[in-house]
């Protein structure tokens, strides 16, 4: 199902990066769990790695505008964050999946998507179409009538996406989006994903390596609030050959893939430098 | 084949071989002559009109062709279509139901969360057993209204979850919203106020009590809940506040056994200006609803 496109949808962006973060700062409680961050994304899907408690889900909130930064600068679609009109035009141009995802048990899918629609403040009329197209994309259509306590967990994830996706979103913000997705969901998952790419600034919080290293342009590796390394996928892979040669390739992790020995080649380099 | 012409018997053979060559159109002759017939034919229209001759004067041979055409034709029209119609059926159905929901009970949604109902089916739990109460006790005289004590802070069992992270699954989306904000804070209460008020005035009749003595002091602590939740926290004010009335009017009241000062009919002029000074700061607060936690 397609939909018309307006003008000012394909007019150039006045802005060079989706989002911008300068020496970003973002407290949870009394912890800094972003302690100082630079950052430059553009349109793709941008991977963003790290063990628990790294500060992925702090940053994912304030990149949605639910937190606000401690400290340092954060400009999102050329637009720094701040309160009153300029927050509200941000935020409608934003599509978030928080980690806890809730939602209204009461509400059908439908139902709970639109509601997020109007929360959007998208126009009236497009909302039932859009709705539907948000729902068709994460395969939930035949499932748009059910009450969202019948969903498996993997459908409310699902769930989850369309509301995200469905204000047709600049940037989204998702994480931990494939927690409770079978193996052929994942992959429809990921097509999704790349098709988004084109034209929006996707930021995919996750732990499982593989999903990154399947479906994402580009890499981001956090620890302790800041950012360790950031590169292609195949980067990854590239780090985990340079492990190899160091001697740790034996039996037990040559089953492990490529990018997830990279992964933790690069975390253990980071610890060994920070604790010298 | 001559010069000019596609010869009789070939002709004839071609146009008994049916539509589609075969292992047998390659034969004796040791040429493809089913194919040199098939090129001469795109090129010669004397000898097309020959093969339509040929085919039109053998009944059979056309109609069997045509026969076979029309049920391959139908077999992937059936299945073809069957498909089409079980993806585009369900799509259909769905979209037309959805269609038809969203305009029978959408105006409701915008206004309302299910989270609310739980909540204004406990206030009218706790409405009910005060009016009991108070019936039992009529009699005996002993104690001044429960009905009337508990009122002003019986809305704030619903205004707490219009605005809450604990009894709201989805705030964490709601404050992330374009639309977050002290309209929908004030939405939210109003449905509660909706909700909580035609209960509260048939409880009030029921034990002897007119509007005058609660209605302001309702809404004086319903605002007073919004605009101290715009520093707080939504849910920790209505807590805090109801806690607070609880333990400084109800209780001192019920072992005094008498009706408070501030419930009396004719204190609603205090009410009123307190309402009004609560709102104002509410108004001014108002913008917390709209903007960022802090994280702390």
């Amino acid at each position: 199902m397609v939909r018309r496109l307006e003008a000012d949808e394909i007019a150039p962006t006045g802005y060079a990066w989706s989002v911008q973060a300068e020496r970003l700062q973002v407290r949870a409680g009394r912890r800094l769990a972003v302690a100082g961050l630079d950052l430059a994304l553009g349109n793709g899907v941008h991977g963003l790695l790290g063990p628990n408690g790294a500060g992925k889900t702090t940053l994912v909130r304030a990149l949605a505008t639910v937190l606000r930064p401690a400290s340092g600068s954060l400009r999102l679609l050329g637009e720094d964050v701040v309160g009153g009109s300029v927050l509200r035009r941000i935020r409608r141009q934003i599509g978030y999946l928080p980690q806890e995802f809730g939602y209204y048990r009461r509400f059908t899918v439908r139902e709970f998507v639109e509601y997020i629609a109007w929360l959007k403040q998208m126009p009236p009329a497009d909302v039932p179409g859009a709705v539907q197209r948000a729902i068709d994309r994460v395969g939930l259509t035949d499932r748009a009538e059910d009450r969202m306590k019948t969903l498996s967990g993997g459908m409310v994830r699902r769930a989850g996406i369309a509301q995200a996706i469905v204000n047709d979103p600049l940037i989204l913000l998702l994480d931990e989006p494939t927690v409770g997705l079978d193996p052929d969901q994942r992959l429809q998952f990921r097509a999704l994903l790349r098709d988004l790419a084109a034209d929006t600034c996707v930021i995919v919080a996750t732990h499982l390596v593989e999903d990154v290293a399947a479906a994402c342009t580009d890499v981001m590796l956090m620890d302790e609030g800041r950012l360790v390394f950031r590169g292609r996928p195949a980067d990854l892979a590239a780090a985990a050959g340079d492990a190899t040669h160091d001697g740790a390739g034996d039996s037990l992790t040559a089953r492990d893939s490529l990018a997830e020995r990279g992964y933790s080649e690069i975390m253990r380099r980071h610890r060994e430098g920070a604790a010298r | 084949m001559t010069a000019e012409h596609v010869p009789a018997g070939l002709l004839a053979r071609y146009v008994a071989s049916g539509t589609s060559p075969g292992s047998s159109h390659v034969d004796d002759s040791g040429g493809a002559w089913w194919w040199v017939v098939e090129v001469h034919l795109e090129h010669c229209p004397v000898c097309r009109d020959r093969v339509r001759a040929a085919v039109a004067a053998d009944d059979g041979l056309l109609a069997a062709d045509l026969r076979r055409v029309r049920a391959e034709l139908a077999a992937v029209v059936a299945t073809s279509c069957a498909e089409r119609a079980r993806a585009t059926g369900s799509l259909v159905r769905s979209r037309v139901r959805g269609m038809f929901r969203s305009r029978t009970h959408g105006w409701a949604r915008w206004w309302v969360t299910p989270v609310l109902l739980p909540q204004l089916g406990m206030t009218a739990m706790v409405v009910a057993a005060a009016v009991l109460l108070d019936l039992a006790d009529r009699a005996a005289g002993r104690f001044p209204s429960l009905v009337l004590l508990l009122a002003p802070v019986l809305p704030l069992l619903g205004v707490a979850a219009s605005w809450s992270r604990g009894l709201d699954p989805a705030y964490e989306l709601v404050v992330g919203s374009p639309r977050a904000g002290l309209d929908l804070v004030l939405r939210r209460t109003v449905v509660v106020l909706a909700g909580v008020i035609p209960v509260l005035g048939i409880a009030g009749l029921m034990v002897g009590y007119s509007p005058a003595h609660w209605l302001l002091p309702c809404l004086a602590f319903t605002v007073t809940a919004l605009a101290l939740g715009g520093f707080v926290g939504v849910q920790r004010a209505a807590t805090v506040l109801a806690a607070a009335w609880i333990v400084l009017v109800v209780g001192p009241s019920l072992v005094a056994s008498r009706l408070p000062v501030v419930l009396a009919a004719d204190a609603w002029p205090g009410w009123a200006i307190a309402t009004a000074a609560v709102a104002v700061v509410l108004a001014a607060r108002g913008r917390a609803f709209a903007g960022m936690a802090s994280g702390r």
